[in-house]
C-alpha cells in the first residue's frame, strides 16, 4: 500500500477561523498529524497559506474536506511525499 | 463540538460576540426601563389590583421580546448574508457548506434570541414581587415598590456588566445607569402624577 507521508498545500482562506484554529483542525483530521502553517499573504478578506502536513498515512480527502468546511479553498498541491509499503512490488 | 462551544465558535468567526453583548445590554436596559415606567405610572395614579399590573407588565414584556427577536433577526440576517456574499466574492468559491455559511444561517437566530430574551427575562425578574404578592406571599414592602427596587438593582447590575466589559470602573458605570433610571423615574413622577 502506498502511504502519503507529507503534503505541501497552497490554500486561500478567510481571516476566520484564525491560523491556530485552522491548523489545529487540520491536525485533528488524523492521528499523529504534524501541521506547519505559514501565512504568505494577507488581503482585506483573505489570507494565502502554505501548509505542510506530515504523518504516517495522510488522508487527503479528510484534509481537503476540513479545509472546505473552514471556508478555505485548496489552490494547489505543491509537494507530495509518498512511501510504498514493504509488500509493494 | 458541544452546542455552546459551537455557538461561541460561530459568533467568533463572524466577529459578532460584541453585537450579541450590545444587544443584551441595550434591550435588557429597554426592558428594565419600560417596566420601571409602567410600574411607577401605576404607583402615581390610583394603583389598580396587582393582577391588572401583572397583565399590563406581562403584555409589555411579551411585546418587547417579540419586537426584539423579530427586529434583530431581520437586520442580522441581512447583515450576515451581505458579509457572506462579500467573503464569497473574495474567495471566489461557494461557502454555503462551510462554517461561514452555517454562521450566516445560525448567528441571526442566536442574536435574535439574545435580543428577545434579555428584555423578557429582566421584565419577568422585575415582576417577581408582583407574582409573589399575587400568590399571597407577604412582602416587607409594597409589591409595586418592591418591583421598582428590583428594577433599580437590575439596572445597576447592567451598568456593572457594561463597566466590566469596557474595562472602566464597574461602580461608576453601575451608578451611571442607575442615575438614568432615577431620572426616568423622576420624569414619570413629575409628568404622570396628578
Amino acid at each position: 500500500m502506498v502511504a502519503v507521508k507529507r503534503l505541501v498545500l497552497d490554500v486561500l482562506k478567510p481571516h476566520q477561523p484564525n491560523a491556530l484554529v485552522f491548523s489545529q483542525t487540520l491536525a485533528a483530521t488524523g492521528a499523529g498529524y504534524r501541521v506547519q502553517l505559514t501565512v504568505s499573504e494577507v488581503d482585506e478578506h483573505t489570507e494565502t497559506l502554505r501548509i505542510v502536513i506530515a504523518g504516517d498515512a495522510l488522508d487527503f480527502d479528510a484534509i481537503e474536506s476540513a479545509i472546505k468546511r473552514m471556508g478555505g479553498s485548496l489552490h494547489s498541491i505543491d509537494e507530495v511525499e509518498v512511501h510504498s509499503g514493504d509488500d509493494a512490488g | 463540538m458541544k452546542i455552546i462551544d459551537r455557538a461561541r465558535f460561530l459568533l467568533r468567526i463572524t466577529s459578532t460576540h460584541g453585537i450579541a453583548r450590545r444587544y443584551f445590554v441595550v434591550n435588557g436596559f429597554d426592558g428594565a426601563l419600560t417596566m420601571l415606567g409602567l410600574i411607577i405610572g401605576f404607583m402615581v395614579s390610583d394603583p389598580p389590583p396587582v393582577a391588572i399590573v401583572i397583565s399590563a407588565c406581562l403584555g409589555a414584556a411579551i411585546a418587547l421580546a417579540v419586537s426584539g427577536v423579530s427586529s434583530a433577526y431581520v437586520s442580522e440576517s441581512a447583515e450576515r448574508r451581505r458579509a457572506l456574499e462579500q467573503l464569497q466574492d473574495a474567495m471566489a468559491v461557494d461557502l454555503g457548506e462551510s462554517f461561514h455559511g452555517e454562521a450566516a444561517r445560525w448567528v441571526p437566530m442566536m442574536i435574535a434570541l439574545v435580543n428577545g430574551l434579555a428584555p423578557l427575562v429582566i421584565c419577568l425578574l422585575i415582576m417577581m414581587p408582583l407574582w409573589l404578592a399575587h400568590a399571597g406571599v407577604s412582602l416587607p414592602v409594597a409589591p409595586l415598590l418592591s418591583a421598582v427596587l428590583v428594577a433599580l438593582v437590575l439596572i445597576f447590575f447592567l451598568g456593572v456588566f457594561l463597566g466590566r466589559i469596557s474595562g472602566v470602573s464597574w461602580w461608576r458605570s453601575g451608578l451611571q445607569t442607575l442615575l438614568v433610571a432615577l431620572v426616568t423615574a423622576a420624569l414619570i413622577t413629575l409628568i404622570a402624577s396628578d
